[in-house]
């Protein structure tokens, strides 16, 4: 039966019917729904980690002792599990290993578009990268197959596009719940397992020799594989890159690769001698081109594809004509008579416990630096908050205030984490700043989700991702014990009592911690109260509430007689009575209705 | 029917937009083709803006259309129909919930929402055929106003010379059992609106 599955669903699937026994991740965009879907096979131990590095390090240990295993995650979460990566990758493992690394060409929803095909290179383990969901589920069970057959780690890449965008898949297997039996007694394999030195050494020309014998499989496999058309123009292609070629150059010749690396050189040098044109068409970094080119062969490749953002059908075909070669010409659409239209950017949500503490931090922009982090929160850089400096990565916050402020800073430097990120990459950098006495506010954003990726779970809720409750960690004992004595609670929602806390934390000559409480709107912790409403006689037009910047107050049509200024007004439907407007208000306009809760 | 149409599902997070087209794309599969659906909802949990191609063909390649080459544009808000209104193909068809999100650049001041009638008449201005419908109203006469998404599947589904069981049966099949009714009725008044 045919089903509609995107990517992400057709890697769990795939990975399911390879019969993974383990699988781990820490939610990132484009990545989040493998593991969400892979908790829906009974059987499958499927767990969220508290970062990339110990969702891969789970993988390795359960694939050491002979479980099929996956690590999941997004492009940049490879650079967390990369030390790991790196080191397994001479040591081999016995059951299956694979990491669905899901990179982001367009930066949708990330700090950068690395390539992470470069890894598999530098890594020197094998990397396959799928075109469509069915593709991505059987790539998914291949994967499995070549990581025990040469036994090493094995990438499947996939893109934004590729994880969202769905495709038939046939469905063959029921999803019966699957049993397993505990795992053999460990085989000891110190002389392969144990990576010190000598080992590593012994280990090394092992690696490199498999490499030349994945790329000796890769030359016949089927994963690799031409279409033979009109050979006036052959295209070399990989993932989707493949889908869009295929439309704009359609009844010409094309070698799709599955195997992304090793390349099989010897299909490559066939193909090339047997078509006029060559082009190649890959997404990001002239990964086959390069290594094509190094071959002697010539080709077209970046100097007309885009070597930046994601392509598209438009740039594809642009590319091809660029490079003297017909592609269908589309007739001129004629532009709409240009009406300006208001872009929608995204904001906090209405009730969002970040609002108040934001709102607060915009007034110290004088005396402070703003070291910021990866989540929600991150929306502070953005008016009407304007109250981010720096932002580089997962739990870079810490580290950099730590940094900045032991040089010689002269303002207050406060970093701003989330309380996933915290326990994602926030732990060690506190306990570097409690030991090397860095003189800096860590204000800890407790909303108790990981809530930029869609609401999942972590340490400090307890709640696993099938839903079990268990312990939660609790952040102020866990900041006390690291020796820091100024930590301080206050009310995600209390205006006054955040900018106190932050005055106070201002003369602390210590590492100074604020865990700033509230639940996200999206959890079942939030609690909706009263909405509130302004009162028009009352309201003088000064704009205060419009610089919370939330989505329910709206300019009103009414204008104050003087300034001609637009007064507020609260749309009833999408306000939930967190009443920060209301404290901030300096005429006392706002009041809470008595009506229903929201 | 046409072997070949690309359609654009556009509106703001939290509509619904990514439900109507898996189910669009459900019955591109139903009716024998091959479909395929995309969509870009990076920060749409915060009311942003969503956008979700499918398309429907004996063999899809790339699962997004093309700037210009859209048959069949459905825009789940007014504004949405503006702001996406190059995608469609000259003399393409334009389904508009008639439903208005202030964004938050209007609502501070920074912008200003056009007006209806400039909004009308740059979408009439290049599509072949328009049909607007309140689908709020109809969501709440079906008996749910979260089925908003059903009505404007349910004018869709007139507008294309495909049978409407098979529309039904995407819907239900993907709705909860409990809604079955009350989607089933958004779904006939949306198609009788659009009909009318």
């Amino acid at each position: 039966m045919k089903r509609l599955l995107s990517g992400n669903e057709a890697i769990a699937l795939g990975a399911w019917e390879a019969g993974v026994r383990f699988a781990s991740a820490y939610p990132g965009t484009p990545s989040t729904e493998i593991l969400e879907a892979l908790a829906g096979y009974a059987g499958v131990r499927a767990e969220w980690a508290s970062n990339e590095k110990v969702a891969f390090d789970a993988a390795a240990g359960a694939a050491f002792g002979g479980a099929r295993a996956l690590a999941a995650m997004k492009h940049v979460g490879v650079n967390v599990a990369a030390d790991s990566l790196m080191s397994l990758s001479y040591t081999g493992i016995k059951g299956g290993l694979v990491l669905v690394s899901a990179d982001d060409p367009g930066c949708f929803s990330s700090q950068n578009e690395q390539d992470n095909r470069q890894y598999a290179r530098f890594g020197k383990f094998p990397c396959l990268e799928p075109s469509d969901s069915e593709e991505a589920r059987q790539f998914t069970r291949l994967a499995f197959e070549l990581s025990e057959r040469f036994n090493c780690p094995v990438m499947l890449r996939s893109t934004t596009r590729l994880s969202h965008s769905k495709s038939a898949v046939e469905v063959e297997m029921p999803n019966a719940p699957r049993a397993f039996e505990p795992l053999p007694p460990f085989e000891r394999h110190p002389d392969q397992y144990v990576i010190i030195p000598a080992i590593a050494r012994v280990r090394h020309p092992i690696v490199e020799q498999r490499l030349l014998d994945i790329a000796a499989w890769g030359e016949t496999a089927p994963v690799n594989r031409i279409e033979w058309g009109d050979r006036s123009i052959g295209v070399i292609t990989c993932g989707m890159a493949y889908q869009y070629v295929r439309e704009i150059l359609a009844g010409y010749s094309f070698l799709k690769i599955g195997l992304v690396h090793p390349l099989p050189k010897e299909l490559i040098r066939q193909f090339a001698a047997q078509v006029e044109t060559l082009l190649i068409a890959e997404e990001l970094d002239p990964f086959i081109e390069e290594q094509v080119r190094a071959m002697g062969i010539n080709c077209i490749g970046k100097e007309v594809f885009p070597l930046v953002g994601e392509f598209t059908l438009a740039r594809v075909r642009q590319a091809v004509r660029a490079a003297g070669l017909p592609a269908a010409e589309l007739p001129p659409a004629p532009k709409t008579e240009p009406l300006a239209v208001p872009p929608r950017p995204p904001a906090l949500c209405p009730g969002c416990p970040h609002r108040a503490f934001f709102y607060n931090l915009r007034r110290w922009r004088r005396q402070m630096v703003f070291s910021g982090d990866i989540g929600c929160y991150s929306m502070g850089v953005l008016p009407p908050f304007d109250a981010m400096d720096m932002l580089i990565s997962m739990g870079a916050s810490i580290g950099m205030a730590h940094g900045l402020k032991q040089a010689g800073a002269q303002e207050k430097v406060i970093a701003i984490i989330g309380d996933s990120t915290f326990f994602h990459a926030g732990l060690s950098p506190l306990a570097n700043a409690a030991y090397n006495n860095g003189c800096f506010i860590t204000a800890i954003l407790d909303n108790r989700i990981t809530a930029m990726t869609g609401g999942q779970h972590h340490p400090g809720t307890g709640i696993t991702l099938q839903g079990r409750e268990g312990q939660p960690i609790d952040i102020t004992p866990l900041v006390r014990v690291m020796g820091i004595e100024h930590v301080r609670e206050v009310d995600a929602w209390d205006v006054k009592a955040i900018n106190d806390a932050l005055k106070e934390a201002m003369e602390v000559q210590a590492p100074a911690v604020l865990v700033v409480k509230g639940a996200c709107v999206f959890t079942p912790h939030f609690q909706r109260r009263p909405v509130v409403a302004v009162d028009p006689d009352t309201c003088t037009a000064c704009g205060t509430c419009f610089r919370v910047g939330c989505p329910a107050i709206l300019k009103s049509d009414e204008t104050h007689p003087k300034t001609g200024k637009h007064k507020a007004i609260i749309d009833p439907l999408l306000c939930t009575g967190c009443t920060v407007c209301l404290q901030v208000c300096p005429v006392k306009a706002i009041y809470q209705t008595g009506g229903e809760e929201n | 029917m046409s072997e070949r149409i690309n359609f654009l599902f556009v509106g703001v997070g939290g509509q619904g937009v990514l439900t109507a087209s898996d189910i669009a794309a459900q019955v591109g599969l139903d009716l024998g083709l091959d479909a395929k659906k995309s969509e870009v909802h990076g920060f749409a949990q915060r009311g942003g803006v969503v956008e979700s191609h499918v398309r429907w063909a004996p063999s899809v390649g790339s699962p997004t259309g093309e700037l210009g080459t859209i048959d069949v544009l459905v825009a789940f808000e007014l504004l949405e129909a503006a702001r996406w209104i190059d995608w469609l193909r000259p003399g393409g068809t334009v389904v508009i919930n008639e439903q208005k999100i202030v964004p938050m650049s209007v609502s501070v001041g920074d912008a200003v929402y056009p007006d209806r009638a400039a909004i009308l008449s740059a979408v009439k201005a290049r599509a072949g055929r328009v049909v607007t419908l309140d689908g709020l109203a109809l969501a709440e006469r079906a008996g749910n106003i979260r089925a908003v998404n059903t009505v404007i599947l349910g004018a869709l589904s007139a507008l294309l010379d495909t049978p409407p069981e098979v529309w039904e049966e995407a819907i239900v099949r993907r709705v909860p059992p409990r809604y079955a009714d009350v989607n089933r009725a958004a779904f006939r008044l949306g198609r009788d609106a659009a009909a009318s």
